[in-house]
């Protein structure tokens, strides 16, 4: 980062800090959430009940049209060349035999590509969300081994394809850090995260661990991952007469995309237009990557609507994923367990212009009250690609090392692991200071362990064998904060007949539009099948990105805002004669397609005799919620207690997840049937983590050596058990609906849970993700 | 020569090059056949073959030149659904519903291997005549269908449900 950089984001963090300190002194009543939304109250409604998701049927059926399906008039096919060094110049590119290949329509490279921005990085304006600032094909420099050096487009994918494997280059290599180890020697800096420096201190952590009663300290490391969403990155876009540039993409955040592109390419932001209704998966990946801007690009130079499909190596050459880490936790505590030092340090690996260092430590500034406590992220630069948010970016990781060792540090102490985290729960957000906004993690854990039958476990490990095979048991804590970006903004239009929803948010799976119905038919008072929710395209209003478990949050305090202003608007053409007449919009709720009196539900008028009587066909309003201040004013975070019970073979060292349970804190529950199918997924992942995710590099080359489903194991169907989740269901008082975010902490805790239960099962302790047998024998 | 697909006579194409996977999404339009890989491990371009699964990807376009081909379009539509489609809605068996006509096309197919007494590798018998339909047979016979969403619990349980099987974990 370079000095001027420097400054400004230092300037900002101080900006930001000294803003937080005056909305968490601010009265309740200044902050929204302060008033518990009305529907929390309601437990009557659609909210909370299982709905089939809306989409399922046109997905079952293979009828819902994904961005890679949209077929233009005209539209060629584009394939990728790559670099094959980590960093260095490109002194020959030959494109000839490329050009002269059937069916080839242009070779594009930097020789020839249009001038482009270099892209806003992450967090530098309002919709800025690329993970770095690197020029998009526009010189000879090779910054990562996998970088795009030329884009084919034919007239079929089999000649693209065929085309870009006939582009050679010679280049001049120059040193680069690819490996971590490598890139640690040579030093390290502070990271930050949010423009928040990643770094928290109180009292001598280090010499509260040296008088400690108990204490451990290990180091512990995670590797590379990649998201692997099934969906390969694609795009199928258009110049169109006008100079829109339209793009269908499967994106997570189309209103950044649009923006972000106009930038780029020098055009209004109108001027580019993102659609997205269906994502195949996204955990984060399905942001902005050099792709979207190649194939824009290609089709402006070839004048003609191109296609872009990333084939699954393409994916890993070109889209970041969650970044190493190797992280020290040291835990001090008394004779009775409470801890007194608490320190997780350590590093994580970035390239020079990603704007995203593992926020590792994260997920500790509010898990345990501690004596003194010592949180610190160190950045050490890698010549690769840049890494990214991928599911729980910071709590992931940064959960597997603390829970292991508190794990720990409750078999030298003696103390049950359950116990030993009751006795260390804080009262108040330990760093911050600020109280919590709900957290019942020890109702959590009560229900999870009755559940499970965490009273069958014996504490020694090597204590249990079934035949050939060791059983164990673990658990962890899980957590995610609460999240609400600025930039929310939904439109209502409302008929007799029903109302329409409209907001630029995202569907990858997590059920958002369904849950988004049921709570505006509750809002509304209408049936779910009078409800049209339309998001997915950079045209709607809001910037709303589906990532930070923030989406329903956002999408929620949205349509409230548009839904006052309508309830505002109703009132002034219901006019005098209306039995709802001078009510103010405090004062109604709506119920049965109309408007009530709250204190006199029998004081009613419905929507379609308001509008008749105004000669009014439709309504249409549109809002802006608040600024996020309530982040500021709570501290706010989901939880969740995680148990697996394991199997390792005695002879072979094959781990097994026979039982896996997660009891989940996290405010009120909007449908259970897709949150249930959010928190599963969330922990599979965390399976996939524990047991058999890493990207593996070449650390000569800094090339990834297995860029396939075949050599970068996901969990598959026989290794995933019965999986039951349950939840509190305690709503929230001071967040939309009384929910907090379920999309990613069902990956949190669950890698520790897993190694907990494998230490149980067997007696050794893996440090080292992801727990391979190797490990065990 | 022709293939059918979903009953309907196709010309192969002249580029042999051209998978049975890009033949359905690309030249009949059939893009409910997905592509995930283009290289047989995620499952996802699964297709029915004269009535077995194969992985579109991994077959040339020619290759099924007479065969009859049935894709996630001629099991049902939105409006009437296979019952396996359906269970898949009703249990959750999908999220981003990506992988979900390769999953449903590979558990077609594969609940007539069980039924033809085909063992697979958890097997404890493979001899035997009949084949119990366990849930670990069940997981088996899909591990080679990735979901990377974690639908994995509900797509075992749609496809009990819809197959009327009566499994033991």
């Amino acid at each position: 980062m370079s000095i001027i950089k420097g400054a400004k984001a230092r300037a900002q963090g101080l900006a930001m800090g000294a803003l937080a300190k005056a909305v968490a002194l601010a009265p309740d009543s200044w902050i929204p959430g302060s008033t518990p939304d009305p529907l929390i109250r309601r437990r009557s409604g659609h909210t909370g009940k299982p709905m089939s998701r809306l989409d399922g049927p046109l997905k079952v059926a293979g009828q819902a049209r994904f961005a890679a399906e949209i077929a233009l008039p005209g539209m060629a096919y584009a394939a990728l060349a790559h670099a094959t060094i980590a960093k260095g110049r490109i002194t020959a590119l030959d494109t000839a035999a490329a050009e002269a290949a059937p069916g080839v329509v242009l070779v594009m490279t930097y020789r020839n590509a249009p001038r482009l921005q270099r892209p806003p990085v992450f967090m530098s304006s309002a919709k800025a969300a690329w993970g770095d600032d690197l020029p998009i094909l526009q010189d000879d420099q090779v910054r990562w081994n996998g970088q795009p050096i030329a884009v084919v487009v034919a007239e079929t994918q089999e000649q693209a394809d065929h085309a870009a494997s006939l582009v050679t280059a010679i280049y001049a290599e120059e040193p680069a850090a690819t490996a971590f180890a490598e890139a640690k020697s040579k030093g390290s800096s502070p990271g930050s995260f949010m423009m928040q420096p990643l770094h928290n201190e109180s009292g001598d952590a280090e010499k509260a661990l040296a008088a400690a009663h108990f204490r451990v300290d290990a180091t512990y490391t995670t590797p590379r991952h990649n998201h692997n969403a099934i969906e390969l990155h694609g795009l199928t876009c258009a110049w169109e007469a006008d100079g829109t540039l339209r793009i269908h993409d499967a994106s997570q955040m189309v209103a950044h995309e649009a923006w972000t592109l106009a930038r780029i390419f020098g055009l209004a932001e109108e001027k580019v237009v993102v659609t997205s209704p269906f994502v195949g998966g996204g955990f984060g990946g399905k942001g902005l990557w050099q792709h979207q801007v190649l194939a824009a690009a290609a089709a402006k130079l070839a004048e003609r609507p191109v296609r872009l499909l990333l084939p699954r190596e393409g994916v890993y050459r070109l889209v970041g994923g969650r970044a190493q880490t190797e992280q020290r936790v040291a835990l001090g505590a008394d004779a009775n367990g409470r801890l007194t030092a608490l320190i997780h340090t350590g590093f994580t690996a970035k390239p020079p212009a990603s704007a995203m260092p593992e926020p590792f430590i994260v997920p500790t500034r509010s898990a345990y009250a501690a004596g003194a406590m010592l949180l610190d992220v160190q950045v050490v630069e890698v010549d690769g690609l840049s890494n990214t948010f991928m599911r729980a970016p910071g709590e992931a990781v940064g959960t597997f090392a603390v829970e292991c060792a508190i794990d720990e540090l409750a078999e030298v102490a003696g103390i049950d692991p359950i116990e030993l985290r009751i006795r260390n729960e804080p009262d108040k957000d330990p760093v911050s200071g600020l109280p919590f906004s709900g957290r019942n993690l020890v109702e959590a854990y009560r229900l999870g362990a009755e559940r499970f039958g965490w009273d069958r476990r014996s504490p020694a490990p090597r204590s249990r064998r079934e035949g050939e095979w060791w059983v164990g048991m673990g658990c962890a804590t899980g957590t995610y904060p609460y999240y609400r970006m600025p930039g929310g903004a939904a439109r209502i239009t409302l008929t007799a007949e029903g109302a329409t929803v409209d907001i630029a948010a995202h569907e990858m799976g997590m059920g958002t539009a369904t849950a988004a119905t049921q709570v505006a038919a509750d809002r509304l008072g209408l049936d779910p099948a009078a409800i049209t929710f339309n998001y997915g395209d950079s045209t709607l209003p809001g910037t709303v990105m589906a990532g930070g478990s923030q989406q329903t949050a956002s999408i929620g305090a949205s349509v409230v805002a548009a839904h006052r202003a309508l309830v505002a608007e109703l009132v002034k053409l219901a006019g005098n004669d209306s039995p709802i007449a001078g009510a103010k919009p405090d004062e109604l709720s709506c119920r049965d397609a109309g408007l009530c009196r709250a204190d006199n539900e029998a004081a009613y008028e419905s929507y379609a005799s308001i509008l008749a009587r105004a000669n009014r066909p439709s309504i249409t309003v549109e809002a802006t919620p608040s600024m996020p201040f309530e982040m500021m004013h709570w501290s706010m975070h989901s939880h969740s207690a995680m148990f697996a019970e394991v199997r390792v073979n005695a002879v072979t060292g094959e781990i097994r997840v026979s039982r896996f349970l997660g009891s989940f804190d996290c405010g009120r529950i909007l449908n259970s049937k897709t949150a249930a199918s959010q928190f599963r997924g969330g922990i599979i992942m965390g399976l996939g983590l524990a047991l058999m995710e890493e990207t593996q590099f070449d650390a000569r080359t800094g090339r990834i050596m297995n860029p396939s489903l075949a050599e970068y194991h996901l969990p598959v169907h026989l290794d995933v058990p019965d999986i039951e989740v349950i939840w509190t269901d305690i709503p929230d008082p001071h967040t939309p609906m009384g929910a907090r975010g379920i999309g990613e902490i069902g990956i949190t805790g669950t890698g520790a849970a897993v190694a907990n239960a494998v230490y149980n099962a067997v007696g050794k302790r893996v440090r080292d993700l992801p727990i391979t047998l190797d490990k065990l024998l | 020569m022709a293939l059918i697909v979903n009953g309907i006579e196709a010309p192969p194409p002249a580029d042999p090059r051209v998978s049975l996977l890009d033949f359905l999404r690309e030249h009949l339009h059939l893009t409910g056949t997905k592509v995930g890989c283009n290289q047989g491990a995620c499952g996802a371009c699964t297709v029915i073959v004269d009535g077995r699964r194969v992985l579109s990807c991994l077959t040339l376009a020619v290759q099924a030149d007479g065969a009859s081909v049935t894709t996630i379009e001629g099991l049902g539509t939105p409006t009437a659904l296979h019952p396996l489609q359906a269970a898949f809605v009703e249990h959750d068996g999908l999220q981003c519903g990506y992988c979900t006509p390769g999953q449903i096309c590979s558990a077609v197919a594969m609940v007539e291997e069980l039924r033809r007494g085909v063992p697979s590798n958890v097997t404890a018998d493979v001899a035997a005549q009949a084949i119990a339909a366990t849930r670990e047979e069940l997981r088996e016979r899909m591990s080679g269908n990735l979901c990377r969403c974690g639908a994995h619990n509900g797509i075992i349980a749609a496809i009990e449900d819809a197959f009327g099987l009566e499994t033991a974990a």
